[in-house]
């Protein structure tokens, strides 16, 4: 794994760190979901995308935005409501939009409007594509099939990237998911990947030729095995410690880590000192 | 108690009084016990019939009105009401219709809690009061919950409809102790009707749900204080079908959290007007949230979410010219 990866994945995991530090400290309002122990995920996948295909995002977005953007000061004062934020405060953590990314809070919802984006794509921009990242618990959405099935029947340039972190909020996924996400992708003809590992390099190996087929209008489904590290928000983890999954940055434990892993600490601990003392935000266009 | 705990109590007794009675929702069962934590123990207490779901608000909505129709009850949790448009059209093609369109009545006993309101930072799709979509739908009736009525004896009320009801529960309510009212006020509460209320001939009457009535009672103590305007609140536990005596005064007011349009205030002071017209000094003034989606950022939510200030002005500019 290049520096260049493996310290974006500390950032993220870096700024996750000080949110859950913030909030604990009452210094922010609101909620959060945080994605630590699946920073791999967007740093791997941003790797196989262009600026110009579009992304989706869910409430546990803020890997998805720095893994894209590399803009914790703005990410943080969207999240602060400050100035400098990417959508004036009024999104905040789950509702981010900013040149062809976006996310909203609402399971299931996100994926027929990224079906509708590749539409417009397959058409007026052949060879880009529409990726929309999803939890394994979204799969209880009726939306989520009724897209598959919309992208299958079009061939729109659509990739599903799930998240399957073993749990939705504190519902593990067998008791929450009936068979399997690889069978619910073929049961609409589309194909499946499986990925087990974080390195960030075999992954986009793997990957590759299958992204290649979307953006020639073959749509397909992506399933991390991942592990979410942290409470589903803040302070709600009812699980026993040994429950909560292996972390993959115990597998690159080494002093080039621990380095920047430094960096990445000071880096936010800088932002965050910057943006909490900005003026509030301002919000014009009510 | 908190009113949390006392709708907690109401969930326990209800389920142990009826062996056929369900509760549904997305991370309900322990040790969770819930997003806001409504149903602690219950899981726990009566297995099989108090189920986690998946994210399937649709489904789990369905799902309650096929227990209904077969004689059973069921409660359903929606995490956030925000989400209770995903199970919309369960409840409005489906159970509520149910109970008439097939010509001959059908008892629907079922509930579907949700939590609503702003207040807390949750952002524009976790933060709303939904309630004005609900108004006006034939056999679904609407409750609201307040810090004046015992949980309890709502519950049993909605299951003894026999149609479909929605309860709305503001989320800055779960944390309020119950019966609280601030000095020198008292409460009363009588068919289903709180009143908040002084001894003497009040200027106006404030009409508001469950969830905004300690924001309207901070205002009414300052207009008592301040201004020495005397107000007498009225707190229905159901919100529709609206069915209110209206303690005489000139001048109504009905405050709500939700944001402007199509307003349960405007259902409400269309029936007053009809009722009362006679005797108001005026229209019925409406006070709401402001035509807008509900920011994240709690210097934005504010400026967009009714507030204390905003019903004790709008009042005090009412009642003075
Ligand atoms: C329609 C809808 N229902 C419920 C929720 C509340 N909620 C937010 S995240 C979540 C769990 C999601 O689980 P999953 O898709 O596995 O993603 P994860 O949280 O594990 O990343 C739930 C139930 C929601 N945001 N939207």
């Amino acid at each position: 794994m290049i520096d260049a990866d493996l310290s974006r994945m500390l950032v993220i995991r870096a700024f996750e760190r000080t949110l859950l530090d913030l909030y604990g400290r009452g210094l922010v309002n609101g909620t959060t979901h945080t994605c630590l122990g699946q920073e791999y995920v967007p740093v791997a996948m941003e790797g196989l995308l262009d600026p110009a295909d579009h992304v989706f995002s869910n409430h546990r977005g803020h890997g998805h935005y720095l893994a894209r953007f590399d803009d914790p000061e703005g990410l943080l004062a969207e999240i602060m409501g400050r100035e400098g934020a990417v959508c004036a405060g009024v999104g905040g953590s789950q509702h981010i939009r900013r040149d062809r990314y976006l996310s909203t809070g609402v399971q299931g919802e996100s994926l027929p409007v990224a079906a509708g984006v590749a539409l417009h794509l397959k058409r007026a921009e052949p060879g880009r594509l529409a990726c929309a990242y999803i939890g394994d618990g979204t799969f209880g959405e009726g939306a989520v099939y009724e897209a598959l099935n919309l992208a299958a029947l079009w061939a729109l340039p659509l990739l599903v990237v799930v998240e399957n972190n073993g749990i939705a909020q504190s519902t593990p996924t067998d008791k929450h998911l009936a068979g399997t996400i690889a069978g619910r992708a073929a049961a609409f003809g589309l194909p499946h990947e499986l990925v087990e590992g974080a390195d960030v390099d075999d992954i986009r190996a793997r990957l590759a030729p299958l992204v290649s087929g979307v953006r020639a209008g073959r749509p397909a489904v992506v399933e991390f095995v991942t592990h979410r590290l942290g409470p589903h928000s803040k302070g709600d983890d009812t699980r026993p410690a040994h429950a909560v999954g292996v972390d993959w940055r115990d597998k690159y434990a080494s002093p080039r880590l621990d380095r920047l892993e430094a960096a990445a600490v000071s880096r936010i601990e800088a932002v965050a000192a910057d943006v909490i003392a900005r003026p509030l935000s301002r919000w014009e266009a009510r | 108690m908190r009113v949390a705990e006392n709708l907690n109590a109401a969930l326990h007794e209800l389920m142990a009084a009826e062996r056929n009675l369900y509760l549904l929702g997305e991370d309900v069962a322990d040790p969770y016990g819930g997003a806001f934590k409504i149903t602690r123990g219950l899981s726990t207490r009566f297995p099989g019939r108090v189920m986690s779901t998946p994210i399937s608000e649709s489904a789990i909505t369905g799902v309650a009105a096929g227990l209904a129709l077969s004689g059973d009850a069921a409660i359903v949790e929606i995490m956030f009401g925000d989400f209770a448009t995903l199970a919309f059209d369960q409840l409005l093609n489906f159970a509520a219709k149910s109970v008439s369109m097939y010509g001959s009545r059908v008892p629907m006993r079922m509930v579907v809690r949700c939590p609503v309101g702003g207040g807390r930072g949750y952002g524009p799709t976790h933060s709303q009061s939904l309630q004005k979509h609900f108004v006006g739908i034939p056999g679904l009736a609407l409750y609201e919950m307040s810090p004046f009525h015992d949980n309890l004896a709502v519950l049993t009320e909605m299951l003894a409809r026999e149609e479909p009801c929605v309860l709305f529960e503001d989320k800055v309510l779960y944390t309020r102790p119950m019966h609280a009212v601030p000095e020198p006020f008292s409460l009363a509460v009588e068919n289903g009707v709180a009143r908040a209320f002084l001894d003497e001939r009040p200027d106006c009457v404030v009409v508001a749900p469950g969830g905004s009535a300690p924001m309207v009672l901070a205002a009414m103590r300052s207009l008592l204080l301040e201004e020495e305007i005397v107000c007498t609140l009225v707190v229905p536990s159901r919100l529709y079908p609206f069915d209110v005596e209206l303690p005489d005064a000139r001048r109504v007011f009905v405050v709500e959290e939700s944001t402007a349009g199509g307003t349960w205030g405007a259902e409400v002071a269309h029936q007053i007007h009809q009722r009362h017209w006679g005797r108001l000094a005026g229209p019925v003034t409406l006070v709401h949230s402001a035509d807008s989606v509900i920011p994240t950022a709690a210097h934005l939510e504010e400026s967009v979410l009714v507030s204390e200030r905003t019903v004790h002005r709008v009042i005090m500019e009412t009642l003075r010219g």
